[in-house]
């Protein structure tokens, strides 16, 4: 189908499954915010996540064909666009185009290989074991995830790891989030700037938003 | 004044190229580009040596033939300008100028800074028309065309097809270039009967010509000569969306 092969289709495609990880990431720090309201607030959160059954598969299900679909295209897309520029200027210069822009296929594979450090980490809960939530004593006969959580971050090599991979989205984001607009057909001429600002304003809230997490514990700021 | 020039040098579309410095002396202030390059090119062949090879055609920035890169920026670093209406009081004495062929895999190098445009000219082939019956000139109200949209189509319709956009590209998209055509004529009571196939068939052409994705970075704006916005690819994507959804005809 031409969705799936056409130069256009597979931008849209890029831009649809996007903006739906960042609906993704939008519920997530919603949840994860809940660890300032104290150990109650997110081993709440966490235990109705649990609660969901057989809906959470459902969710991992949707998330893995968006990622699939959103990775897949991005590095393809990359891998002929680099063919169809082979020769560089003596004298390389652009005028418009941003960091971020030009590096999002590498911030995309930096928050790939996060990804799955991260599920290996808070999800399956093998890389630190000692601190998993699993063999940590219940709370009220849930799991402590806030325990885990602090924990984990209290090392600082895990914390770095999380502050890294939030540099990349917020790099991968700022180009990102404006760009669906232009690539979903809605921006206008006088509008373009206005949405570009707006889009590196939602990555700048989301990243700072997300490295607080990692950075207030490092801080001892929640303990 | 006096510049030294690294020019591109390459015998023919198989041979490898390399950068060439010639001295530029005693250059006018008040000399386009071109003809700055016509004296260097005078100095070459009087001395019995292979003059530099380059597109040109009018000369006053309208035809599109001028396809130079000039310190890394298509036509040179004065907005919207092409190379042969850049002149040299853009320029200080002593400068050292790189000149550089338009880089695409879709733009073959044919001699020095020569480039194959044919692929620019199949994308227009695919589509880049509308079909009408020939015969008498219409009248003049025949299709009321509101000022607004006049100014927009004709807006789109500036674009003179050098491939600055192409040239400028980070990912060598000619998504510009094809939009202009394609908002152009969607815009227009002439050209919307065949919107659906033209998006399609040119956006195809696009990529069959080896022209690479446009990931939305904008450098094709910020170099085009005549200054053709991005938002014509934000139509022409608006276009191909309007494109998939279910045709009355059952096209």
């Amino acid at each position: 189908m031409n969705l799936f092969t056409s130069t256009v289709g597979r931008k849209i495609l890029m831009a649809v499954t996007g903006l739906m990880l960042v609906g993704f990431i939008t519920v997530h720090l919603l949840g994860n915010l809940s660890i300032f309201w104290g150990a109650d607030a997110i081993n709440a959160y966490a235990k109705h996540l649990h609660d969901l059954g057989p809906l959470v598969w459902i969710f991992r299900l949707v998330m893995l064909c968006l990622f699939a679909i959103h990775i897949t295209f991005g590095v393809q897309l990359y891998l002929e666009n680099k063919a169809a520029n082979p020769e560089p200027y003596a004298v390389q210069k652009t005028l418009v185009t941003t960091f971020s822009a030009k590096t999002m296929v590498f911030t995309g594979l930096i928050i790939l290989a996060f990804l799955i450090y991260h599920l290996l980490h808070f999800t399956v809960q093998v890389t630190n074991p000692d601190i998993s939530a699993h063999n940590l004593p219940l709370v009220d006969g849930h799991l402590d995830v806030f325990t885990m959580v602090v924990m984990s971050f209290q090392k600082v090599f895990i914390a770095i790891i999380y502050l890294i991979a939030m540099v990349a989205l917020f790099l991968h984001l700022s180009h990102g989030v404006s760009s669906w607009v232009q690539t979903l057909g809605w921006s206008t001429g006088p509008s373009q700037d206005k949405v570009t600002a707006l889009g590196k304003l939602v990555a700048i809230v989301y990243g700072l938003a997300y490295i607080a997490i990692p950075l207030f514990i490092l801080a001892h700021i929640v303990k | 004044m006096n510049l030294t020039l690294h020019v591109w040098r390459q015998k023919g579309p198989q041979a490898k190229g390399k950068l060439e410095t010639y001295q530029a002396k005693n250059v006018s202030p008040d000399q386009s580009f071109l003809e700055m390059l016509d004296e260097v090119n005078d100095d070459l062949i009087k001395s019995g040596k292979d003059p530099i090879a380059f597109d040109h055609d009018c000369r006053e920035g309208i035809c599109g033939m001028c396809s130079q890169v000039i310190n890394g920026r298509p036509h040179g670093h004065e907005e919207r300008t092409t190379v042969c209406q850049l002149h040299m009081r853009q320029f200080n004495d002593g400068d050292e100028i790189f000149v550089e062929p338009w880089r695409a895999k879709a733009f073959p190098i044919q001699k020095d800074l020569i480039v194959d445009r044919s692929s620019l000219d199949a994308i227009m082939q695919s589509g880049g028309y509308t079909s009408c019956h020939t015969g008498g000139v219409p009248d003049g109200n025949t299709f009321p065309i509101p000022k607004p949209v006049a100014d927009y189509a004709m807006d789109a319709a500036e674009c003179i097809g050098c491939g600055a956009c192409i040239a400028a590209c980070p990912n060598s998209s000619a998504m510009l270039y094809t939009s202009a055509k394609v908002a152009q004529l969607a815009a227009l009571p002439q050209g919307k009967p065949e919107a659906r196939k033209r998006v399609k068939a040119m956006t195809e052409a696009l990529l069959a010509e080896g022209f690479g994705n446009c990931t939305n970075h904008y450098e094709c704006e910020a170099a085009c000569p005549k200054g053709i916005s991005v938002k014509f690819i934000a139509k022409l994507n608006r276009e191909y969306l309007k494109s998939m959804m279910p045709s009355s005809l059952g096209e």
